[in-house]
């Protein structure tokens, strides 16, 4: 089986054109790669680029140069010049995303949020349903939340819906944007465990921890992205 | 994922007299593709959606739609009959005011009955069982399927204009600001409905909007105008976290922040 994501080469800046044009570099010449059951960890002090390396290889930034090679239904995707329709497919069934904040939709319950990911792959929606329920039971979010929408939540219950909508699917590669940053002791315990069994299942994961103990829990390798900064030369 | 588009467009342009309606527009649109287009007033979007939907002759280009055969064909070598028969039955249009799709004199059934019976249906029991189906598919009150939709509310009657147009199962749905004159409660209700019954029916759709709310919580796809071009396209949310064109970036900056 080929590795699930390979990161090679790329090259990110933003050009601010209501400033004059100015442009700012975020990351160069990033490359790595995760394999099959693996959690890599992006290191590094914030601004230094880790969130936007996941949304590149999301295809939610534009990269200004380089490859982010997926593995996709048994063909390889370039997500940095593959076409929008062809990036939804990786989403909807290769790549999850797990942000560190909830876009709501107005009147969808909870419950319904978290199933969504199922049956936009056409799973029947009472199995979908179920397995969202078994989700947030074990993410202790309290049931008589699940029928109402979400955007009313605290930010810790919001982030362990977000949490499992990530988790729901068998995607083979899962991006992790502080998925535990808001969350209590005992309900980052449940997350840790979570991301175990991802592993298990041979899922390629990446993600940002700030949390120390969740980090040491989780990871194989961490990846310190100050390495790809146009700052370091400053810094050091 | 389907290899054929529904919809090819290409080299679309429309001036008016000398001046710029739209400009070169070329895309491919797929099933199950919601596109919107985006800009501010007098950006061209308006003609594009006129020229795609054939309610206006572009000055030059081709738009070419499979038709259920799996043929293509050229909207613009089409007979007027066929193309009115397209319009009826395959595409629906949705207006941003609601009077100039709806019949106001009408009642709210035999306004979305009307559309079935375009396609032949001529049993009027069933004909209001559909049409009562769909009055409930749009959260409008079953009660209410005998009064005219001058009585509705503007929001009421931008529903009932999406059941009207959907009812003959449509493959194609072009929508001109369907938020536009609504409040803004009334506005998160009719998204969340249509963007469910995309979802359920896996239309395809063509929006045009100024909204980028819209935008973003309807399309996959999404198309910048400026003065009748393309000048930014891809994929919606990357287009709306990371625009790359000075004017996108613009628009996007523009929006207030609640």
């Amino acid at each position: 089986m080929a590795t699930p994501l390979v990161v090679s080469e790329v090259f990110k800046s933003f050009t601010m054109h209501l400033r004059d044009g100015l442009k700012l570099a975020v990351v160069n010449d990033v490359s790595f790669s995760v394999g099959s059951g693996e959690c890599v960890v992006l290191g590094g002090p914030s601004g230094i680029g880790k969130s936007s390396i996941l949304k590149m290889l999301y295809g939610n930034y534009a990269v200004d140069a380089g490859q982010i090679l997926v593995d996709h239904r048994g063909k390889v995707i370039d997500i940095a010049s593959a076409d929008p329709r062809t990036v939804l497919d990786v989403r909807r069934h290769t790549m999850g995303y797990v942000s560190q904040f909830l876009r709501t939709v107005p009147r969808v319950a909870a419950i319904d949020v978290v199933a969504e990911p199922l049956v936009a792959r056409g799973v029947d929606a009472v199995e979908a349903r179920d397995k969202a329920a078994t989700l947030l039971a074990g993410l202790n979010l309290p049931r008589d939340l699940w029928n109402l929408p979400p955007a009313t939540f605290s930010g810790g219950e919001q982030q362990r819906v977000n949490i499992a909508r990530g988790f729901i699917t068998d995607h083979r590669i899962l991006l992790l944007d502080e998925p535990t940053a808001s969350l209590d002791a005992a309900n980052r315990k449940v997350v840790v465990s979570m991301i175990a069994a991802k592993k298990a299942e041979g899922v390629a994961m990446l993600g940002i921890f700030h949390d120390e103990e969740v980090r040491e829990a989780v990871s194989g390798r961490i990846l310190d992205v100050s390495a790809f900064s146009p700052r370091k030369a400053v810094a050091a | 994922m389907s290899d054929i588009p529904l919809l090819k467009v290409s080299g679309v342009s429309k001036f008016y007299g000398s001046r710029i309606g739209c400009r070169d527009v070329s895309f491919d649109l797929w099933p199950g593709e919601v596109l919107a287009i985006v800009g501010e007033s007098g950006s061209g979007k308006t003609t594009l959606l006129n020229c795609l939907s054939t309610r206006l002759m572009p000055t030059a280009g081709s738009v070419e739609y499979r038709m259920r055969d799996g043929q293509f064909r050229d909207l613009y070598h089409m007979s007027e009959a066929e193309r009115r028969f397209l319009m009826r039955t395959d595409w629906g249009f949705v207006h941003q005011n609601p009077a100039d799709g709806l019949r106001m004199t009408v009642s709210a059934g035999a306004n979305v009955g009307e559309r079935l019976m375009a396609v032949g249906d001529r049993h009027y029991g069933k004909i209001r069982e559909t049409a009562s189906d769909w009055l409930t598919r749009v959260e409008i009150s079953t009660d209410r399927i005998d009064d005219q939709p001058r009585a509705f509310s503007g929001g009421m009657r931008q529903r009932l204009q999406i059941a009207r147009n959907l009812v003959t199962g449509p493959r194609l749905v072009f929508m001109d600001e369907p938020t536009g004159g609504l409040d803004v409660s009334v506005q998160a209700r009719l998204l969340d409905l249509v963007r469910g019954l995309v979802n359920d029916l896996g239309l395809s759709a063509i929006v045009v909007t100024h909204d980028l709310a819209v935008a973003r919580l309807l399309s996959h796809r999404m198309m910048v105008m400026k003065d009748g071009y393309v000048i930014e396209q891809g994929l919606t949310d990357r287009v709306l976290d990371d625009p790359r064109e000075p004017y996108t970036q613009l628009l996007v900056s523009s929006i207030l922040q609640v």
